[in-house]
């Protein structure tokens, strides 16, 4: 029988607000968060009818509790779905989300779906990271992992060990930047638009609303940032202020093949490219993206050159300087996370990856000269993933420079 | 934005109140919503919790209401706020008013708490800000009616009950309810809602049949109700989403309230004084303003507590959710062993009905065993033919349920084989002693030996059924009410010998068929068809010494749920006078046997009535014709009829027939259909005054 590759498409994106660990979201369940996400994706596209989600794949890093259950499938359910869509839980630490994406995409390229939701929650209040784990004792024995694989902020002080240029003046600036971004997209309205506003319970206080991201310190400034513990090393760079926090959320997305997305009236907001998941040392786990990235660029027949578009996660504002300075982009330039990132808006693990494409494609959105972007993160245990896309939107001509200067 | 002083109530409220409350705590929490066309709007969300789980729903006492009091004061004083919403806990909005805080102080305390009530809840609809009832699940009567208050509503698609039950209780819907409703829904539909509904086995209505009712102005799904409801709440605000109601029909009035009259009428025959209540205040909001109409609602309320009917009510209420629930004299559940597969002994009509029930319950194979494979198949498709029934009605019943139950039943004659692994078997032979006995010798041969052995006897003794086998402590009665899917109740009758074990299973099992359970000693007829059986030989002897039948059948109303002689009907002519005739043998100086009804039962007819409800002519000249007629007016054959019961009723609690006179009550209402506003029987007759006159004390 031959086959035929199809284009997959981004129709649609949203999530949560994202949460403090024991903050807005202290009593809500995991489950409830990425639930709330798959009925905003199907009220906002109503021309959609739920019988058609042939997937739904739901990332969790720690599937024990309400993260666990199949949560895909759950969800699925407890979301009004119908029970003839199936669902499917699925881990990658970081880039849960990202691969819920990356694996939905391919059964729509191969045929076997027309449309799936991907997403992923992480409610790290309930479920800190390494709940539960049993690291094998090998790791130790025979050293296959550097112990410290296991601790994010000791593999991003490793990483300033690489790239010695990246200093803490410098990662304190990038972390300034993002909550400023981060600010002024709020203000700007931009964010709001892809987010669902979640019930919060709270025994003590009542009911409320939560409609905006609570880690966000928009008064942020390098003088606050340089009195923070190194909690990592002694004399280290890495603080609470320039990584990401302990952080509750959830992300889901709408993909479809691209001509189901049409025959069913749902816009293509981004055409997936390629996209790449590679493996590094783990205790340098933030340098996962620039193999990941070369690697996706080279499938697509692309430089870095073509890519005017960036959501870079910001586990560590080290790892995108890393990302940034490995691919000669400068820190300050204006087409990476030009929303801010998860520094400031919160890093609830496995629900990011989607987080990053909803807000790529208001990039492309807004910016209809750019015709490529990526999506890339660093990855525990040593990976990066990276996906690249292309802006249906797209007038035709690159009218950018690699500056992200007009022309 | 201006609300009444309503300071003196307030300190009144706080001297009635009492550390007994579960309080209600109203947080208040200022929300912001999303901003619809460039405003945000902020709500002053209050949730009500009282901080237990939803097995225990938020309610409205003193305290509480003076909690939310001072919530809605703070959100209405607040001018950031500008709006206010309502709603509470997860699952439960609000079960109504705290009925301890209405049984314990009596009518001050209740005039009291019904003028706050109406005080706290006005300030929701009047206060000058929007306001928003949230149906976030549960909400009964009061709980119903704080959000009737507000300006608008919304409702949980899933919510499982919605109504305004009070009548039920003897009460009214007495915090706005009645005036509200009608103005709402209109006057036939308040109909259906405060006076249908509660006399219809407390019915209430889901999430989306309230919608659909137009108790709320939208529904949203469970799984993010709130969220959805906030933000259609900003839409209204904004004016973005106009609320429109259907305009009420003032000229549908006088129609609904004579339609209100007849079910009075024919649920409770004119004797429940809150459904009569009930009718006036529907009638009188036609054209009441609300300071008018929620008067009237206090006065109401203020009248029912002086009722004795309100106790009685109050009582039953409690009997049926509570004493039902824990069978008085049940031995610890521990012991009860596990039933995996039941036999029944006959496949007559009661076998299969019998089997029906076992298989939907407790979903194990049932055995019918008969004499012949062809009477025993009788009953096996007889059970077939119900299953399908329920399978055409749907309602959640399933093709492969349907399948399931259908293959679980089956029918024997090889006892050994059919009943070799049963776990309880129960017969349902002819009411017979001799049948009896020979029928569990015979099961006995085949059984395990712990297999519970079970009789549907309506009047033999058990221990003497049990006498003669090798473990007579597995024989315990298991006597339920025709028809046995229908009616509530099963008496659990404890022989001499009969074990814990024993006990525990036969009170395990009657919970898994969703039976209330009550415990009695072994003694004729039990409880119900004792009482009733003095009830019809009282009222037969009045009617053999020359009261028309007309006026006995007229002298109940409100006290049992027919007629006597229509009861006595639908019993069966001959099963009436085999009860009677047990009775008599056993107690012959109380039970009376009627040789009018002998002479009935002899010519085989089936009712005393004509199709037309006339009394059958044949049966008329049937009828004894006293020399010197004594003709009774009903009030009297009523008193003299309740001073049989009252003397009966003692005689049983004297001889240990029951734990308490509540089980007698708890029977009556649950196995004869006796009023819940009377409290059944024995409070009937201590507010009657009978059983002081006849035992010279009162049963409570």
């Amino acid at each position: 029988m031959p086959r035929q590759l199809r284009e997959v498409v981004f129709v649609d994106g949203v999530r949560t607000p994202f949460g403090k660990a024991k903050g807005q979201y202290a009593e809500t369940r995991a489950d409830d968060l990425v639930i709330k996400c798959i009925r905003d994706l199907l009220r906002r596209n109503p021309s959609l009818p739920p019988e058609r989600v042939d997937e739904v794949a739901i990332a969790a890093t720690t599937q024990i509790g309400d993260q666990g259950l199949t949560i895909g499938r759950t969800a699925a359910l407890l979301a009004g779905l119908p029970q003839s869509v199936p669902g499917f839980a699925i881990d990658r630490m970081c880039a849960g989300a990202m691969t819920a994406v990356t694996t939905t995409a391919s059964g729509i390229a191969f045929g076997a779906y027309d449309v799936a939701i991907a997403g992923g929650v992480e409610h790290m209040g309930r479920h800190p990271m390494g709940e539960g784990v049993d690291p094998n004792p090998r790791i130790l024995s025979e050293r296959i992992v550097n112990p410290d694989a296991l601790v994010m902020g000791k593999t991003a002080e490793n990483l300033h060990d690489r790239y010695p240029t990246i200093t803490k003046e410098r990662v304190d600036t990038y972390a300034v930047r993002s909550q400023q971004k981060t600010k002024a997209a709020y203000d700007a309205g931009s964010l709001q638009r892809d987010l669902v506003p979640v019930a919060t319970r709270s025994a003590e206080a009542g009911w409320g609303l939560a409609t905006s991201d609570e880690p966000m310190r928009p008064e942020t400034t390098m003088e606050t940032l340089a009195g923070l513990k190194t909690p990592f090393r002694a004399h280290g760079k890495v603080t609470a202020g320039n990584a990401a926090g302990i952080n509750d959320g959830a992300t889901a997305a709408l993909l479809a093949d691209e001509e189901t997305a049409r025959e069913l009236g749902l816009p293509v907001r981004m055409r997936l490219v390629s996209f790449s998941f590679v493996g590094v040392e783990p205790e340098v786990m933030g340098a996962g993206p620039i193999p990941a990235t070369e690697k996706a660029l080279s499938q697509a027949g692309l430089t870095i050159d073509d890519i005017q578009a960036f959501e870079v996660n910001e586990a560590f504002a080290v790892q995108v300087l890393a990302f940034l300075e490995h691919f000669g982009i400068a820190d300050d330039d204006t087409r990476v996370n030009p929303y801010g990132g998860a520094i400031a808006m919160g890093h609830p693990l496995a629900s990011s990856g989607v987080r990053l494409m909803t807000q790529l494609a208001r990039q492309f959105e807004e910016r209809p000269e750019v015709r490529y972007g990526l999506t890339t993160m660093c990855i525990g245990i040593g990976m990066g993933g990276t996906v690249i896309w292309e802006n249906p939107h797209w007038t035709g001509a690159d009218t950018t420079d690699s500056n992200g200067d007009s022309k | 934005m201006s609300t009444p002083d309503i300071s003196a109530l307030l300190a009144r409220a706080e001297e009635i109140s009492s550390d007994a409350e579960r309080v209600t705590a109203a947080h208040l929490r200022k929300v912001t919503l999303p901003p619809v066309d460039g405003t945000a709007a902020t709500i002053g969300l209050i949730t009500l919790d009282n901080g237990e789980d939803h097995t225990r729903p938020n309610t409205f006492g003193p305290r509480s209401l003076l909690a939310l009091n001072a919530a809605i004061d703070e959100a209405l004083a607040d001018d950031t706020v500008t709006a206010i919403g309502v709603t509470g806990k997860p699952f439960i909005l609000a079960a109504g008013a705290d009925l301890t805080s209405i049984q314990g102080g009596g009518p001050d305390a209740v005039r009291v708490v019904a003028e706050l009530g109406h005080a706290v809840f006005r300030k929701l609809g009047e206060g000058g800000k929007p306001s928003f009832g949230f149906i976030n699940g549960l909400a009964l009567g009061g709980g119903l009616e704080v959000a009737l208050h507000c300006t608008y509503r919304t409702v949980m698609d899933s919510a499982p009950a919605l109504g305004l039950p009070e009548v039920m209780l003897g009460l009214v819907p007495g915090w706005g309810g009645a005036y509200l409703v009608p103005q709402l829904v209109g006057a036939d539909k308040a109909v259906t809602l405060i006076l249908e509904n509660p006399l219809n086995n407390g019915k209430t209505l889901g999430g989306r049949a309230a919608y659909d009712f137009g108790l709320a102005d939208a529904v949203f799904g469970g799984a993010d109700f709130l969220e959805q409801s906030l933000l259609w709440a900003a839409d209204v605000l904004a004016g973005k989403v106009t609320v429109e109601r259907p305009v009420v029909d003032k000229d549908a009035w006088d129609a609904a309230v004579a339609r209100a009259e007849g079910i009075v009428q024919s649920k409770t025959g004119g004797a429940s004084p809150a459904a009569r209540k009930a009718v006036e205040l529907i009638a009188g909001a036609r054209d009441a303003d609300r300071d008018a109409g929620f008067a009237a609602e206090d006065d109401a309320l203020e009248a029912m507590s002086r009722t004795p009917e309100l106790i009685a009510s109050l009582y039953a209420f409690d009997l049926v959710q509570k004493r039902a629930k824990r069978p008085a004299g049940a031995p610890d559940k521990a012991l009860a062993r596990p039933v995996t597969k039941v036999g029944i002994v006959g496949a007559g009509l009661m076998a299969s009905q019998l089997a029906l029930l076992f298989v939907r319950r407790l979903e194990v194979p049932v055995v019918l065993t008969d004499l012949d494979q062809e009477r025993a198949d009788k009953g096996v498709a007889y059970v077939h033919a119900e299953i399908d029934k329920l399978l055409a009605k749907g309602r959640g019943y399933n093709q492969d349920k349907a399948n399931r139950h259908k293959a679980l039943v089956t029918g024997a004659t090889d006892k050994q084989a059919a009943f070799g692994d049963a776990d309880f078997v129960i017969e349902a032979v002819f009411e017979e002693m001799s049948v009896k006995k020979s029928v569990f010798a015979d099961v006995e041969k085949v059984v395990a030996a712990e297999c519970v052995l079970a009789t549907n006897t309506s009047s033999l003794s058990i221990t003497e059924m049990a006498a003669d086998l090798e473990h007579p402590e597995r024989v315990v009665g298991f006597h339920f009410f025709n028809p046995v899917a229908v009616m509530p109740l099963l008496e659990i009758v404890r022989g001499e010998q009969t074990d814990d074990a024993t006990l525990a299973t036969a009170f395990a099992t009657g919970k898994a068929l969703k039976k209330t359970t009550i415990l009695v000693k072994d003694s004729p007829s039990f409880i119900v068809n004792r009482l009733l059986g003095r009830f019809m030989g009282e009222v037969g002897r009045i009617v053999d010494e020359g009261t028309p039948v007309a006026v006995a059948d007229g002298a109940f109303a409100g006290v049992a749920p027919m007629p006597p002689f229509m009861l006595l009907s639908l019993v069966g002519p001959a099963i009436a006078l085999h009860n009677n005739e047990t009775l008599h043998r056993a107690f012959p100086e109380r039970f009376y046997v009627s040789p009018a009804l002998e002479r009935v039962v002899a010519t085989k007819k089936g009712s005393y009535y004509a199709p037309d409800l006339s009394i059958d002519p044949e049966v008329e000249a049937l009828l004894e014709k006293p020399e010197s007629p004594v003709v009774l007016t009903a009030p009297e054959v009523r008193e003299r009829v309740l001073a049989g019961l009252a003397q009966e009723a003692q005689l049983m609690l004297d001889e240990g027939v029951v734990a308490a006179p509540e089980d007698l009550d708890l029977a009556m209402i649950t196995g004869a259909g006796f009023s819940f506003w009377n409290g059944g029987l024995t409070m009937l007759l201590d507010i009657a005054g009978i059983s002081e006159k006849v035992n010279g004390k009162r049963f409570h």
